[in-house]
């Protein structure tokens, strides 16, 4: 098998885990000439229940599109990330928000853990809450680089609402930032 | 030249239906087929083309029959409540012989079911949905991009030999979004309903000797308009009510006639690795994506086993099923339901071949391992291809 790499973003309706993995997906289709595929998963309700995005980057057609060894795992809410945290593969990359997500011992063993106050981050530094998704997707291509940080910097700036995109690529670009960090720190 | 999109199969079929010269749409909205009517409802407006959000299910289909008889071609669509609803007036269509596009995006059932969980049963009442004998051709894609070109193969058909076409995809497929291509218009056959070659005084819409005789639009290039009556009722070639017996079996003969003498272009299917196999899954629409992968697998380990997955359901490829029934030793029918297709399967091998089933209406995607697991062993039944930790995630039962 060629490349073949599964993300899945979790969160709650609201939190932007969608939309975090349309990015990915599109960066990967009209950016970089890989296939992909996303599957949504989410409640009735439009806040508040547990929604994921998985998305498979290959460069061979998916024939069928489920996620069960996942490379990089984002969990924004404490829900999601308990739900949802069953297809990791062995040392899985996994980013959740320290505000929200508290890891159980036992899977520090398991996976790589990187912990970052997304939400806090977002809201007071950056400015929006909002921008918690790209700050997430940043710090994802930064510590996997599973894309080129062009192609994804691109999709960005097509995808979020114009009047919020200075906010957004600063955010993108912070979280590139920190997910370098996280990679050399290991 | 057409574009690359990253899409699922809703807006897919969307997509597809404007390639395809959709000119009216009227649908209920319902889950999970609503991205559908979403994406034409931007999209028709700024064409100019109507689309109409209509106060239920059968109002839907009952103004797109009157759509597509006045000349447009026409499309609903709907899930499996919304597709009970709308049998009777599918029975009209396919009286008054009107090309018409209904998409079954196929949830669990039966009644609400399981809303925004897939499922494979309403294959048979695709077929069987509506009250009659009447003809049907039903079509199931097996992804997004099959959906594109089973989409325009629908209008085709529909158009070619008046009648309704069912596509059926489901839940799964409408959320998984893959990169697929639509064409232009251009590059692909776009067929149009066959005009009268006669004035509109001598004009009738069910004539005698065609097969499949023209269905005039209502209006004509030089302005002079057809007039005609169009009756859900039994009728001769005026279109107006009879009971003769003579008219009434020749008019029901002819409209299965339509569709029998042409399986040639209406079949649709496709063998995988079938040359060596000495099993055969049949699998259709989702589930014969899982099928493939654990095709594979078993070759892999040198088994011989391959697929037959019929792109057309109804009417269903009997002589391509008895050929392979008396090639292979086991056949196995995978669909997400307690065994609809088996059961025509079973009809056409005739005992000519082992028929098993791998059975799942439990609202999940039936997987690879599952299909797997039955190709090394056909006589043991396939149980739920969920870990207790999984069937956790879905809360209940307690």
């Amino acid at each position: 098998m060629g490349f073949h790499y599964e993300l899945r973003f979790a969160g709650v309706g609201g939190q932007g885990s969608l939309t975090a993995g349309t990015i990915l997906a599109h960066a990967a289709v009209f950016h970089t000439n890989y296939y992909a595929t996303q599957v949504p998963t989410y409640t009735s309700q439009v806040r508040g229940g547990a929604a994921k995005a998985d998305i498979i980057i290959s460069d061979t057609p998916i024939i069928f599109a489920e996620s069960t060894n996942v490379d990089f795992f984002l969990a924004t809410h404490q829900k999601a990330y308990d739900a949802y945290k069953g297809d990791l593969k062995s040392s899985a990359d996994v980013l959740v928000d320290s505000g929200l997500v508290t890891v159980p011992a036992e899977d520090k063993n398991l996976y790589k853990i990187y912990e970052y106050p997304l939400v806090k981050v977002a809201k007071y530094e950056i400015g929006n809450v909002v921008t918690m998704n790209i700050l997430a997707v940043g710090i994802c291509v930064g510590l996997t680089h599973v894309l080129d940080v062009n192609a994804v910097r691109e999709t960005v700036k097509e995808e979020v609402p114009q009047r919020f995109l200075d906010m957004n690529m600063k955010a993108f670009d912070m979280g590139l930032e920190i997910g370098e960090k996280f990679k050399k720190e290991g | 030249m057409g574009r690359i999109a990253f899409l699922n199969a809703n807006a897919a079929v969307a997509e597809a239906a404007l390639v395809a010269g959709l000119g009216f749409y009227a649908g209920y909205p319902i889950t999970p087929s609503s991205e559908v009517p979403e994406r034409l409802s931007k999209i028709m407006p700024e064409k100019g083309l109507p689309f109409m959000m209509m106060e239920d299910e059968i109002a839907s289909i009952n103004a797109c029959v009157g759509a597509t008889a006045s000349g447009v071609k026409a499309m609903t669509c709907t899930s499996g409540p919304g597709y009970s609803l709308k049998q009777e007036a599918l029975g009209m269509a396919c009286m008054l012989e009107v090309p018409l596009v209904v998409v079954n995006v196929m949830r669990g059932g039966p009644s609400t079911g399981l809303p925004t969980r897939p499922s494979q049963q309403d294959v048979m009442q695709a077929r069987w949905g509506t009250h009659g004998d009447h003809p049907i051709i039903a079509l199931s894609p097996c992804n997004a991009q099959e959906a594109v070109f089973e989409t325009i193969r629908a209008f085709n058909l529909a158009e070619k030999y008046r009648q309704p076409v069912v596509l059926l995809t489901d839940g799964s497929l409408s959320h998984l979004h893959t990169k697929i291509y639509i064409p232009d218009p251009e590059e692909v056959e776009v067929v149009d309903r066959a005009q009268p070659d006669v004035d509109p005084d001598n004009y009738y819409p069910y004539e005698y000797n065609y097969e499949v005789p023209p269905l005039a639009k209502w209006w004509a290039d030089d302005g002079k308009s057809y007039r005609y009556h169009l009756s859900s009722l039994i009728h001769d070639k005026t279109g107006f009510p009879t009971v003769n017996p003579k008219y009434t079996q020749w008019l029901l003969e002819r409209m299965h006639k339509k569709i029998s003498n042409h399986l040639d272009e209406i079949l649709k299917y496709e063998y995988y690795k079938m040359d060596d196999a000495e099993t055969c899954i049949i699998a259709y629409g989702s589930t014969a994506e899982a099928a493939r992968v654990a095709i594979d697998q078993a070759r892999e380990e040198g088994i011989k086993v391959g697929m037959f997955r019929p792109l057309t359901l109804w009417p269903s490829p009997e002589e391509q099923i008895r050929d392979i029934a008396s090639k292979v030793k086991n056949v196995i029918v995978a669909e997400m339901n307690l065994g609809q297709y088996l059961l025509e399967v079973e009809r056409v091998v005739g005992g000519k071949a082992a028929v098993y089933g791998v059975n799942q209406a439990a609202g999940v995607l039936i997987r690879p391992s599952q299909i797997y697991d039955k190709i090394k062993n056909p006589s043991k039944r396939v149980e739920i291809g969920l870990t207790e930790e999984e069937l956790k995630r879905f809360g209940g039962g307690e």
